[in-house]
Order: structure tokens, then C-alpha cells, then sequence
């Protein structure tokens, strides 16, 4: 799924550009646009959105049932915190993959670019990669890693949350698993505008 | 605590002491100053009709609620001023069999046993499957490790829940209606689950139910809550021959069971006649 959509928005960058660039003769810089705008931006945005629909909504129904069916209160009568035991792995778990997601998925869409440019343009394939690993320092990169382990922080932040305050049953589920998924997507966009900005100012 | 005793037995032989406990709700009293001592080795029953206050009472022995005012003493802690991590410590010495089991729907019935054990001790593996397979056979259900609980029958997970709850091989026993919903023949099996985790294992208990035939079953010491006029207060306490002796309406109507009586049909103040007028 994220492979997809990420390969969809390789071939939209370079096509979309490749109309506005070739008027000015600048296609050659198609390659840097696309690898530029999918490390720092739309890699880790489009990924993060993604896990929000699939693991976000789903972490919410998970912790929001236990809690309807009192598997939370059991834990913590059993002495076992529910935040380290549920909540703790995760964090951990989403703070790895989606990372290493964000950077699969910035892969694919690089390929996606350099289909439309090949086929379409008749660029060369090393010429592609050339500009494209050239231009991008590898602050570019890290600048989308540190968004990720922000966002990964919200959805679970969002998710547990919603989750562990589930109120009357079934129904409580539903809403708390629509509340997860609007209000990441909402914190995401938010983080990512002040991440955005603040990367803008330090460098 | 003030060594007061009433009884035969030493203070020292009470486990959990309740004093003034008052709960509210909007400033409306659901529990209004109780009073009562649990001894060792005691199965203790409480009893009360629908919206009395039990599963309130039981959330805050339990220390997953904060009464308004009043406190409660598990092992001579009182639970109610004490810091997350005493309460946790406190916790490890009692288990909680809850009303519909509260299994943990993703682990198998034997995982959901062995959970606490895994926790909070560093026995070897095979020695919590053991250990699993020794609390299994004490409800019955050997050889149900790995089913889940979505596959057992509402009894089946009650004792599996009883199971969990005596994983740690606790002192102290509560139970959350621990025959509603269930047939007779399984309403005695797991009354006898009680009695044998009592007598055998020498747990005390703390038994919350509105099924009296059960309640004289296992009860060694009773006590009942009011409801409606009597909110929150407790209308009778003791053994269940004082129990069944007890003169008292209120009490009566509940153990025999009967409509008529001080309990009251209606749950509405208002004046009917005005009412169905006022609406037409």
C-alpha cells in the first residue's frame, strides 16, 4: 500500500514538473526535484498518513476493546502497568518501521520518477541517478527521518490515548478509532508545517 | 487501626478494614459511610439488589477507584492514600476474578494464567506451565491451554478468570458476581471452585452477588447494602443464620425474593397521575 502510493507520487512529481520544467527547458532538474521533494516532504508525510489509516485506527480498536472488556482494569489489578506493557511496545515498534518504511517508500518513488523520465523523456537512467543521489545532502534525508520518529510518536501518542479513554462499549470503540485517526492526521500536518519551518530557519 | 475487638478474633486477624466510606456521584451518596472488617479465612459476602453500589464497593477495594471520603485498609495499608507503586506491591497479594472473566482476548487460556506469573516472579518457563497446568485442573480444565477465550462458554472463562486470579497464589480473593448468568448445575460447580479455594487453599474472599441461593452457599459472613430509600447503607451484617434470622423488611424481601415489600417497583419520585397528564 505505501509502496504504491509512493511509486503514484514518484510518477505525479515528474510528470507534473516535467510540463512546467521543459517549458523552460530545465528537465534535467526533474531528477532532483523529485528525489528532494520525496526525502524531505512527501516520503515521510504520505508514509506516516498511511500508517495512521492501517496501524493507528487499528492499535486504537485494540486498546479501546481491551478496555470495554475490562482487560485493562485486569492488568492493572495484576499489578502490571498497561502503559509499559501495551503502550510501550508499540512505540518502540512504530518508532523503527516507520523509519525504515519512510525510506522504502522514498526508494520506490524514486523509481517511480525515473520511469516517467526514461520511458517518457528518454533520459538516461544513470544520468537519473546521478542528479538524483547529487543533489540531495544527506541532511535531506535525515531531516524526513526525524519527521518520522515525530509523527510515529504522535500516532501511538493518539492512538493509546483514544484507546485507554474508551467509554460505552462497542460504540466507544468506533468513535475512538475515528477520533485516532482524525486527530493524527491533524497533529501530523501540524508537526510537519512547524518541522518544515524550523528546517527552513536553522539551515 | 484501633484494636477493638468485638469478636473472638484478634485485630490482627482482619485483613481488610473499611471505615466511613462514603461515595458520591454529582453529590448524590451511592455508598454512604460503611463500616466493615473482613477476618482471615473468612468467605465474605455482599450483598445487594441492581444500582446499590456493589461494583462501586469492589472498584475501590480494589484500589481502581478513589472513594470521596472514607478509607480502606488491605494488610493494614490504606489503599485509598497509598502511591501507585504501594498499591501496586499491595496488588501482588490479592487476585480479582472478575464478573465476565476479563481474559485477554489475544492470548490463549493458558497465557492469560501464566501473565501474571511471567510478571512478577522469575520462575523458569517450564515451571510457569506447570504451575499454568496445576491452576487449570483446580477449575477443571485441564488440557484447555490453548484455546481462546472467544472459544469458551461464559462459565468456561469465569473459571479460567478464577484460575488467573489465583495465579499468584494470592491471600485474598474478590469475585465479581461469580454465578451471574449462569445455569445451575454451573452456578454450584463454581461456587464449589470458592469453597475449595478457601477451604483448601485458605484464601479469604470477597464475594460481591445478588444470588442468594449461591451467597448461603459459600457465605461464612454477609453483609447487605441497601438500595433506593436505603442507599448506600448497610441494612444487615453477619453470619447467615443471623442472617436468615434478621427481622428486618428490607432484608427479607431480598432473600426471599418477593416484589412486594419495601423495595421499591417504581424507581421514579414523580407523582404518575400529574405526569401522564402533563405529557398529554
Amino acid at each position: 500500500m505505501a509502496s504504491l502510493v509512493s511509486l503514484s507520487v514518484g510518477f505525479i512529481l515528474a510528470m507534473q514538473s516535467s510540463t512546467e520544467l521543459g517549458k523552460m527547458g530545465a528537465n534535467s532538474f526533474i531528477p532532483d526535484l523529485v528525489s528532494l521533494s520525496l526525502m524531505r516532504e512527501l516520503g515521510p508525510l504520505l508514509v506516516a498518513i498511511i500508517v495512521v489509516g492501517r496501524s493507528g485506527s487499528a492499535v486504537a480498536a485494540e486498546i479501546g476493546t481491551m478496555k470495554v472488556n475490562e482487560e485493562i482494569e485486569a492488568l492493572r489489578v495484576m499489578a502490571i502497568d498497561p502503559i509499559r506493557y501495551l503502550v510501550l511496545p508499540r512505540f518502540i515498534a512504530l518508532m523503527i518501521m516507520l523509519p525504515c518504511m519512510t525510506i522504502f517508500g522514498n526508494c520506490v518513488g524514486l523509481v517511480g520518477g525515473w520511469a516517467v523520465c526514461t520511458l517518457e523523456m528518454g533520459m538516461p537512467t544513470s544520468f537519473y541517478i546521478m542528479r538524483a543521489m547529487q543533489r540531495p545532502e544527506l541532511w535531506d534525508l535525515y531531516s524526513g527521518i526525524i519527521k518520522t520518529a515525530v509523527f510515529a510518536h504522535i500516532i501511538i501518542t493518539i492512538a493509546c490515548y483514544q484507546g485507554l479513554n474508551v467509554e460505552g462499549g462497542a460504540e466507544g470503540v468506533g468513535r475512538a478509532t475515528t477520533s485516532a485517526v482524525v486527530y493524527s492526521i491533524l497533529w501530523i500536518i501540524i508537526a510537519d508545517t512547524l518541522l518544515t519551518g524550523l528546517f527552513y530557519l536553522v539551515l | 487501626m484501633s484494636p477493638t475487638p468485638k469478636k473472638t478474633n484478634p485485630s490482627s486477624d482482619v485483613i481488610l478494614e473499611v471505615k466511613d466510606l462514603v461515595q458520591s456521584y454529582n453529590g448524590r451518596a451511592v455508598l454512604n459511610g460503611l463500616n466493615f472488617k473482613v477476618r482471615k479465612g473468612e468467605t465474605f459476602v455482599i450483598m445487594g439488589g441492581s444500582g446499590c453500589g456493589k461494583t462501586t464497593l469492589l472498584r475501590i477495594l480494589i484500589g481502581a477507584q478513589k472513594p470521596t471520603s472514607g478509607s480502606v485498609h488491605l494488610f493494614g495499608e490504606d489503599i485509598t492514600k497509598a502511591a501507585p507503586q504501594e498499591l501496586d506491591r499491595i496488588r501482588l497479594r490479592f487476585g480479582m476474578n472478575f464478573q465476565f472473566g476479563a481474559l485477554f482476548q489475544s492470548m490463549t487460556v493458558g497465557e492469560n494464567i501464566a501473565l501474571p506469573i511471567q510478571e512478577h516472579s522469575q520462575v523458569d518457563p517450564s515451571l510457569i506451565e506447570m504451575i499454568v497446568k496445576m491452576k487449570l485442573e483446580l477449575v477443571g480444565l485441564t488440557g484447555f491451554e490453548n484455546f481462546k477465550p472467544s472459544e469458551l462458554s461464559g462459565g468456561m472463562r469465569k473459571r479460567v478468570g478464577l484460575a488467573r486470579a489465583l495465579a499468584l497464589d494470592p491471600e485474598l480473593l474478590f469475585s465479581d458476581e461469580p454465578t451471574s448468568g449462569l445455569d445451575p448445575v454451573m452456578t454450584a460447580v463454581v461456587d464449589q471452585l470458592t469453597l475449595d479455594s478457601t477451604r483448601k487453599i485458605g484464601v479469604t474472599a470477597v464475594v460481591v452477588s445478588h444470588d442468594m441461593t449461591s451467597c448461603f452457599r459459600i457465605a461464612t459472613h454477609m453483609l447487605m447494602l441497601g438500595s433506593g430509600p436505603r442507599q448506600g447503607e448497610i441494612i444487615a451484617e453477619g453470619t447467615p443464620d443471623e442472617i436468615r434470622a434478621n427481622p428486618d423488611p428490607f432484608l427479607q424481601q431480598f432473600v426471599r425474593g418477593e416484589a412486594d415489600g419495601p423495595i421499591a417497583f417504581r424507581l421514579s419520585q414523580d407523582d404518575y397521575l400529574k405526569h401522564l397528564l402533563q405529557e398529554g
